[in-house]
């Protein structure tokens, strides 16, 4: 079934929605706006019933896979359910109906919560601060190195590079690059860990910080990190972590204890919340009482009874957002975090962890694991035992959507010849573990026996593999609208220019 | 993979080809191998001075990025034009219609230290190997 | 609360596959000193119905029935019913980001749509895929102005004193650092819009012109008093000099109104989408927009979704043009930024749908007489217009004891704007109202005789 873009729909004059009544006087008097500042349509906005756009949406979200119906073992993602009784707690109107900038008097509630919430990542991450600002890890991480550059400036020492080893997400050097730090590598050892051997030579007086992401993109744990920690504190730097993989850690240890001045959580991930097509998430970010004063503003501040909404801290970075955080998206994660407590979260850990480790063993008969130590909350193996079928990691991934699974996380960390990077999360079920693990088996077999069919899949999902090199040689961003040539057939022209009407 | 034997090579996988005092830059076989399907290049303008070895231009796939580094130190006095609007002629034909630039050598004995096809294949295979 | 399936069988028969006898085994990697003794400091947890119970009693804290004036970059408009329900559909709310296409093309086709819209609202020949949020936007289009006159740029970055002051600080805090170029306040004149004549104090032209060309000029439109910028004359004065003009439009609503930002030649226009199908919320999530002119598209920071085929000829879409971001480019990208804020930008393409061409046009002129009508009123309550420029739905008003009567106002449950004084002290004596389509004139009329009468309090 074909659905059409949505300009493609309708027909002129069309309208879905009644607008509120107009009770006003006729004439209302005030100042007019001048004819060139006033628009003269908006011509190409979809004409539709009410009917049509709820046809349109429903069938769209119909080709979509999403947790609610199908798994997705992506590593480092940490595609766990995203819980109703989350959607409920966000559309109360308690929630919904307030605005950001009411006197502090009116939103207590919101306040409080978002107070509460603070302290219970203070409490999961070991640190003693807390901003709920951020609206992504990657924003979180810009926050982070942010700070510790105004930290390092205030001692009159601004410095210039950055620490980061080679198997890290992209958005640490990104990061790092936004703030005016250069990057420094930091070589993987064989073991697929940081070692203090490799760090102590890259320590000079210009290392601002180091970042390391714990457990790493291989899904070990950094053993050596509270040395390396030890190591840059000694040469004046600090401590980033990077907390996308805290379903390893929740409630078993703590990042704070690891010698972390700073990290990011991300709630999208480790909370909960749904990743909704790409966003929006949120990236909190807790410091270690050393940059406290450089948190982001605005503050959640105790006092006089309840709480108040502060704009100024002397030393603090400053602003990111219009307003104090993606509120919706902390009110999910604080329900969640609520009804979990501190022994749900502990569990939610441990049985995230022990679905990797089962999910490993039952891979490890057809697939090559990357690093023989055992693995947390994900695990990463190489295309090492069906290379040689001419079969490639992303073949196997999109074979595994004719079998109504998502792909694993693959060809990262870069680290790993033809990665697959497989986090399965606490919420699913061993059946489906074992399926998955039935599915991918199947799928070597054919890789074996029938590659092509491995190689030319998907098959059977609704558009089969899409040619990406037209998308980015000849890129059409948008729709535009048409105009009817002479004899009533529409053609597609380009949109006017600016400056034309 | 091809290495013409009348050019010379880079390790970062430029070719350079020497007319006179006019010399020809692109990216090799195996370069264009690695990225891809091209599908955009940044290209120098005419006029631009490049320094050997400095960065002059960039390279994307849909999957990767490459800088272009200068095998030559010189002026640019032509870039391929075609290039913006069929990138693919760098995956095609990365020897000929792919060319990149071209060049005023300003100093010859900047070709000294690039390698010869023999160098560059045995260069290439013994990454590969790695 | 437990969304975990395991029954006890299931990890015993799990833990044995696996090869050890307890749970603690599987952390052996974690050294011991970092491994916790006993669990979190945090309380243990609830059922359902205590839960629910908790919850609901925090957000009964929150006075969500206030009758409230107050805009300033998050706006109380009618949303459909339809929004929430289509846009809060499991399958686009729990997909993960569209790196499969071939299972994506709900979420890659809406935005692909919101694209088309974004673009057309803010009258460019582009949009991305979304940004978090207005201020950011803003901030992330100042970086992509600067990278487009090349990374030899060095001069002048006029922000407008008259715009949003979150949005001013926001692009403070991404652009501060850039060598060799430095951010330039440039205030208001009597009409409430940016002073680019020379003389005016605080203008861009009062003797600083040695202190480097300008590289790129910042303008609200509407802007934080709710004063619609001349931007031709702004475009035309920016152009002689070389710069860029980004725009920045926290009332997206105002597009249905006001000629877009693309047309009167702006490169990069940006915008809050929250006014256009979401709820306040308290200030998030929200939705960036930002376009600009197809030329820029290689600096344009953030995803893209893009049209294509697949091998059976069929149209699809998938992300294009990631060797922007940073998964590829790494400290090198345009940008860090790693998301988009899709459910939201979803929501927003659901209700442009929803009102049309014509509705959204139609809500817009609703909007702008509902705040002529709150001006008139509040004028027979004592208050005047601060400015002489033209307005969309908010407008600076100036009264006697402002403040406190404001606050007397707030103890009786409504909200009559926001006191600007906290903002701007040169402006402590006004207050930013906002009427928009959500307040019936009785509600503007009980503004009016509550403002009259605090006087007396």
């Amino acid at each position: 079934m074909n659905e059409p873009l949505i300009f493609e729909r309708g027909a002129p004059g069309r309208r879905g929605a009644a607008l509120p009544e107009d009770d006003l006087p006729r004439d209302v008097g005030g100042p007019e706006i001048e004819p060139a500042l006033c628009r003269r349509g908006l011509a190409g906005l979809p004409e539709l019933s009410e009917l049509e756009v709820v046809r349109h949406f429903t069938r769209l979200s119909q080709w979509n896979f999403s947790i609610a119906t199908n798994f997705y073992p992506l590593g480092s993602c940490t595609m766990k359910y995203n819980p109703i009784i989350n959607e409920w707690a966000a559309r109360l109107a308690g929630n919904t109906q307030i605005h950001p900038l009411w006197p502090d008097v009116l939103t207590q509630g919101a306040l409080a919560l978002l107070f509460e919430l603070e302290g219970m990542l203070a409490a999961v991450s070991g640190m003693d601060a807390v901003t709920l600002t951020p609206a992504a890890g990657a924003q979180g991480e810009f926050v982070g190195i942010k700070m510790i550059r105004a930290l390092h400036e205030c001692s009159g020492d601004p410095r210039e590079t950055v620490l980061i080893p080679a198997s890290a997400h992209g958005t640490n050097p990104a990061s790092s690059a936004l703030c005016g730090y250069r990057v420094v590598e930091v070589p993987t050892g064989d073991d697929g860990l940081l070692h203090l051997d490799d760090v102590r030579p890259l320590l000079d007086r210009g290392v601002a910080a180091i970042m390391i992401t714990n457990p790493n993109t291989l899904g070990l744990f950094e053993r050596e990190i509270r040395e390396i920690a030890a190591a840059v504190h000694g040469a004046g730097g600090l401590v980033y972590i990077d907390g996308a993989n805290l379903n390893a850690l929740a409630g078993v240890s703590r990042p704070g204890d690891m010698g972390a001045d700073v990290l990011h959580i991300n709630l999208h991930k480790t909370f909960s919340t749904p990743h909704g097509g790409g966003g929006p998430g949120a990236g909190p970010v807790c410091v270690k009482k050393i940059l406290e004063p450089f948190l982001p503003l605005p503050r959640v501040v105790p006092g006089d009874g309840g709480f108040r909404l502060v704009d100024e801290a002397p030393l603090s970075i400053g602003r990111v957002r219009t307003f104090q955080g993606n509120y919706g998206i902390l009110v999910r994660a604080y329900t969640f975090m609520l009804g979990l407590g501190g022994d749900g979260i502990t569990r939610m850990t441990e049985r995230a962890v022990l679905n990797a480790n089962y999910l490993r063993r039952r891979l490890e008969g057809g697939l090559e694991i990357a690093f023989p130590e055992p693995c947390l909350h994900e695990c990463v193996f190489s295309d090492q035992s069906f290379a040689a079928t001419g079969v490639k990691t992303l073949d196997v991934a999109k074979r595994l959507l004719d079998y109504g699974m998502h792909a694993p996380t693959i060809y990262f960390p870069l680290v790993v010849s033809g990665a697959l990077m497989i986090e399965p999360t606490e919420t699913e079920s061993r059946e489906t573990l074992d399926g998955f693990a039935d599915v991918l088996g199947r799928i070597l077999e054919e890789a074996r026996s029938d590659p092509e069919r491995v190689k030319t899949a998907p098959h059977s999902t609704r558009v089969r593999r899409l040619d990406e090199t037209r998308a980015a040689r000849k890129p059409v961003l948008r729709w535009r609208p048409a105009v009817p040539a002479g004899d009533g057939t529409a053609l597609r022209e380009p949109a006017p220019s600016p400056g034309e009407s | 993979m091809e290495f013409p034997e009348d050019l010379k090579y880079t390790r970062e996988h430029e070719w350079v080809s020497v007319e006179g005092k006019v010399a020809t830059i692109g990216i090799t076989d195996h370069a264009q191998h690695q990225l891809g399907d091209v599908v955009f290049v940044e290209l120098p303008a005419v006029g631009d001075r490049l320094e050997k070895a400095d960065a002059f231009g960039v390279v994307e796939s849909t999957k990767a990025v490459s800088d272009i580094y200068a095998p030559v130190s010189g002026e640019v006095v032509e870039v391929n034009d075609d290039l913006p609007d069929n990138p693919e002629l760098i995956n095609e034909d990365p020897y000929g219609d792919g060319w990149i630039v071209k060049v005023t050598l300003g100093d010859p004995t900047d070709l000294d230290d690039l390698l010869s096809a023999d160098e560059y294949r045995a260069y290439v295979e013994e990454s590969a190997a790695e | 609360m437990d969304f975990t399936p395991h029954t006890d069988a299931d990890v015993q028969a799990m833990l044995a596959a696996i090869g050890v006898e307890r749970i603690a085994d599987l952390f052996r990697q974690i050294p011991e000193g970092l491994r916790l003794a006993s669990g979190l400091d945090i309380p243990p947890g609830l059922s359902e119905p205590d839960l629910r119970a908790r919850v609901a009693a925090l957000a009964s804290r929150n006075r969500s029935e206030t009758l409230s004036f107050l805009g300033a970059g998050a706006y109380p408009h009618f949303i459909p019913a339809a929004v929430d329900a289509l846009a809060s559909r499991s399958e686009f709310a729990t997909a993960y980001t569209p790196y499969q296409p071939e299972v994506s093309q709900g979420t890659l086709q809406a935005i692909f749509e919101f694209q088309s819209i974004s673009s057309i609202l803010l009258g460019t020949e582009l949009a991305n895929a979304s940004m978090y949020d207005g201020a950011s936007a803003a901030a992330e289009a100042v970086l992509m102005a600067l990278r487009i006159r090349g990374a030899k740029a060095r001069g002048r970055v006029l922000v407008a004193r008259s715009l949003h002051p979150s949005v001013r600080a926001t692009i403070a805090t991404y652009a501060d650092r850039l060598e060799g170029v430095s951010l330039v306040e440039v205030g208001y004149d009597a009409q409430g819009r940016i002073a680019l004549e020379e003389g005016t104090p605080g203008s861009a032209s009062d003797g600083q012109g040695e202190a480097g060309e300008v590289l790129c000029v910042v303008v609200g439109y509407p802007n934080f008093f709710g004063v619609v910028e001349d931007l031709p004359r702004i475009v035309a004065w920016a152009r002689a000099r070389g710069a860029l003009v980004v725009t920045s439009t926290l009332e997206p609503l105002a597009l249905g109104l006001l000629t877009p930002p693309g047309a009167l030649d702006v490169d990069i226009a940006t915008a809050e989408g929250q006014g256009l199908g979401l709820p306040m919320s308290y200030g998030g999530p929200g939705v960036g927009l930002l376009g600009a002119r197809e030329r820029f598209l290689r600096s344009l920071p953030g995803r893209l979704v893009g049209e294509t085929v697949d091998v059976e000829g069929k149209r699809g879409f998938v992300l294009t043009l990631s060797t922007r971001e940073q998964h590829i480019r790494r400290e090198r990208a345009t940008s860090n930024i790693c998301t988009n804020h899709s459910l939201c930008a979803l929501a927003v393409t659901v209700y442009v749908s929803l009102l049309g061409p014509e509705g959204l046009a139609d809500l817009a002129r609703l909007n702008a007489r509902k705040a002529r009508y709150a001006v008139a009123q509040l004028g027979g309550a004592g208050l005047s217009e601060r400015f002489g420029g033209p307005y969309f739905n908010e407008c600076v008003l100036r009264g006697p004891d402002v403040v406190a009567r404001w606050d007397r106002l707030v103890r009786r449950g409504i909200v009559a704007g926001l006191p600007l004084g906290r903002f701007y002290p040169e402006l402590d004596d006004c207050l930013l109202v906002c009427a928009t389509d959500v307040h019936r004139r009785a509600d503007i009329d009980r503004l009016a005789t509550a403002w009259r009468s605090a006087g007396t309090a």
